[in-house]
């Protein structure tokens, strides 16, 4: 293998990882705060289409990131009245937000079915992008690609480093004791849960806007899903979620590669790959029991209740 | 009093309701053949389903006056497709055509109790008094194609993404390699599966791997446009299926082989209007029509553009077929021997690559 093949593979990893980054990090603070939306595919589908129909229409990128984050809010928005004001089941809404953005996309889609855009052009800064192999490996994604690293830092940060992080985790994990300290936990969690979709309309806006520039029914193929594996094995930590999205990226590139290079490998296994590979290492991060309980918030995917505490 | 009058307006309406929903249907089917369309897919504007859908607008265009169309879009292959396809037949639709392989089973289902009611199936083998099957052979399209990539290839590596390892695919495959290697001995064909009819995302995936492997024509028996975006991204060439898909690659685009349904539609449809249909097994080529190029692209060479002229020729007058002997195996086995050509039963049983195809086929 040559270097050349080998930093193009590289720089596919980073474009196919990306939008699960933004889709994870956005579950992953949704999860923090103790709720389980299992509507990421839906999000990131209607985030999508919206995106790809603001794109199409006003050609500027920043419109369509802004469409389809804000529509991934309204999609959490929905999510949020029932399982917080209304106190629904949350596995069983999130699994019908999923449903409902599928079928809401589709819908929304029906004139830009196959309708192509011109892609987002990759960046390129003089002398910094022409700099052999760093400068191509560094310096040359499309300016969505940078987004996901600042959002990354960004929310680290606020995870770690703030107080509204440390009030965050605390509703996580314990909602009554946040909820006896006078925060309002209701009010938190539902500001969570809204960053969670416009964080999944992210995710699709780079699918169809600038991964295929192209809108086509259910075109989030189970990334969604992926994306919420992700957190849990990653166990809820934003660095991992990043490392397991681009492990997963890369396992998909590499199959391709693999099928070209000529080696013997049914495809069918090679296209189980990518799974496999995330769950194997993903698994060997978290083998340990302690770091897992340490991690996972106590409260997730339970149902709080102000009035009773 | 107020409330007597009332009810009489209300008893108007509906009465006034009643006539005219009971009308509309008598005069609709009094004249007219239903015909009814069954797509697996959104029609768009590339791809198998969009050219389903020119050879339906075409054909009412031709039969005006005479028949109306119906059709229904992305139909899941399987329980989904037997309910649409009943339902056809139960509105009145009495000339059904479905147009992918999956609805096979369910179309012979649903003809056993719609006895008088026509249904063509494309892609399929299964047939039946009132079901005939209707396909074209790609892989004619798919020699002359192979023909200019040979051509243009300035690497002799040509780059095919597949969708699944049928012999559908794998003939397609072949045709494509030995009309490079026709022009070009030294080709060789790196071929990816991803075992997916319809995935843009793989699609693209598999064509950027294939362009990072050297290769600079690539090629797609996949359904989107992705591949051809992809090589016009990456600067390479590339060759459509189905359809026209020089739009989405002004450059990349030399050109596609497509699929014409146009004068097979509104043959079958006269047919049926005038009760001479015979359920039979169609597979139509460049002869018939149903397989054309698309446009070929300004920047291949005029003794190219005449090569394919010919050999286009040859092909519609029967005096050339793509898989006419000597043809080898991959392995360097004889396939066809000189002098020999493929029956059209090992067209549809092959299952091995011929020489120049490098990988394997997943089993």
């Amino acid at each position: 293998m040559n270097p050349d093949t080998l930093i193009n593979i590289l720089i596919a990893t980073v474009a196919a990882g990306t939008p699960l980054v933004f889709a994870a990090l956005g579950e992953l603070i949704v999860e923090k705060s103790g709720v389980l939306n299992l509507g990421v595919e839906g999000m990131m589908l209607v985030g999508a289409i919206s995106g790809f129909i603001a794109m199409a229409k006003t050609g500027s990128l920043v419109i369509a990131v802004s469409c389809g984050m804000l529509a991934g809010a309204l999609m959490a928005l929905i999510f949020a009245v029932l399982t917080l004001s209304l106190m629904a089941n949350q596995v069983a809404s999130g699994l019908a937000l999923t449903i409902f953005g599928t079928g809401l996309s589709a819908f929304m889609g029906i004139e830009y079915t196959s309708v192509a855009l011109k892609g987002v052009p990759n960046i390129d800064i003089p002398i910094l992008s022409h700099i052999p192999i760093l400068g191509r490996l560094v310096f040359s994604y499309d300016i969505l690609v940078y987004l996901s690293l600042f959002l990354l830092a960004g929310i680290m940060w606020f995870l770690y480093k703030t107080r509204a992080g440390l009030i965050l985790k605390a509703i996580g994990e314990s909602p009554k004791s946040g909820h006896a300290l006078g925060f309002s936990v209701i009010g938190i969690r539902y500001l969570a849960v809204l960053f969670g979709g416009a964080m999944a309309g992210l995710g699709g806006v780079y699918l169809a806007v600038a991964y295929t520039p192209m809108w086509v029914e259910g075109m989030v193929a189970g990334r969604g899903w992926v994306a919420l594996a992700l957190v849990v094995f990653a166990t809820w930590r934003p660095a991992r979620v990043m490392i397991g999205a681009y492990l997963f990226g890369g396992v998909t590139i590499l199959q391709f590669h693999i099928q070209g290079f000529g080696l013997e490998i049914p495809s069918q296994i090679l296209s189980m790959l990518p799974y496999i590979a995330t769950i194997v290492v993903l698994v060997l991060i978290s083998r340990d029991k302690n770091l897992i309980r340490l991690n996972s918030p106590a409260s997730l995917g339970i149902t709080f209740h102000p009035e009773n505490n | 009093m107020k409330q007597n009058k009332l009810f009489k307006i209300v008893l108007f309406i509906s009465a006034m309701a009643f006539i005219i929903t009971g009308f509309i249907p008598l005069t609709f089917a009094s004249d007219k053949l239903k015909i009814g369309f069954v797509y697996v897919s959104p029609i768009g504007d590339a791809g198998w389903t969009y050219q389903h859908d020119l050879g339906r607008i075409a054909m009412e265009k031709n039969l005006a006056g005479q028949v109306s169309t119906k059709f229904i879009e992305s139909v899941p292959e399987g329980a989904e497709a037997e309910r649409v396809i009943r339902d056809l037949a139960k509105s009145g639709h009495k000339l059904i055509f479905t147009t992918s392989f999956g609805y096979m089973n369910p179309t012979l289902k649903v003809a056993k109790l719609f006895k008088k009611t026509v249904f063509e199936h494309s892609t399929g083998y299964k047939q039946s008094k009132n079901v005939g099957t209707y396909m074209c052979r790609f892989y004619e399209g798919r020699y002359l194609t192979g023909i200019v990539a040979g051509k243009m290839t300035k690497s002799n590596e040509l780059g095919y993404v597949a969708a699944f390892p049928i012999p559908e695919v794998i003939r397609g495959i072949n045709a494509y390699t030995l009309g490079a290697k026709s022009v070009n001995p030294d080709i060789k064909v790196k071929v990816i599966w991803i075992n997916s009819w319809f995935d843009p995302g793989k699609e693209r995936e598999a064509s950027e791997a294939l362009i990072d492997q050297g290769v600079d024509v690539v090629t797609h028996h996949t359904d989107s446009t992705a591949p051809t975006m992809t090589a016009e991204e990456k600067g390479v060439f590339s060759i459509g299926y189905h359809s026209d898909m020089s739009k989405y690659g002004a450059n990349a685009h030399l050109t596609a082989t497509t699929h014409v349904w146009d004068t097979y539609y509104t043959k079958v449809a006269k047919d049926v209007l005038d009760g001479s249909w015979k359920s039979s097994v169609v597979w139509g080529g460049i002869k018939d029509g149903m397989i054309k190029l698309a446009p070929l692209n300004k920047k291949i060479p005029a003794d190219v553009v005449a090569l394919v002229g010919k050999t286009t020729q040859s092909i519609a007058d029967g005096s050339f077929h793509p898989f006419s002997g000597p043809i080898k195996k991959q392995d360097g086995s004889m396939a066809v021997e000189a002098g020999k050509t493929l029956t059209d039963n090992d067209l549809l049983g092959m299952t091995y690559y011929v020489e120049g195809v490098l990988g394997s086929i997943p089993k």
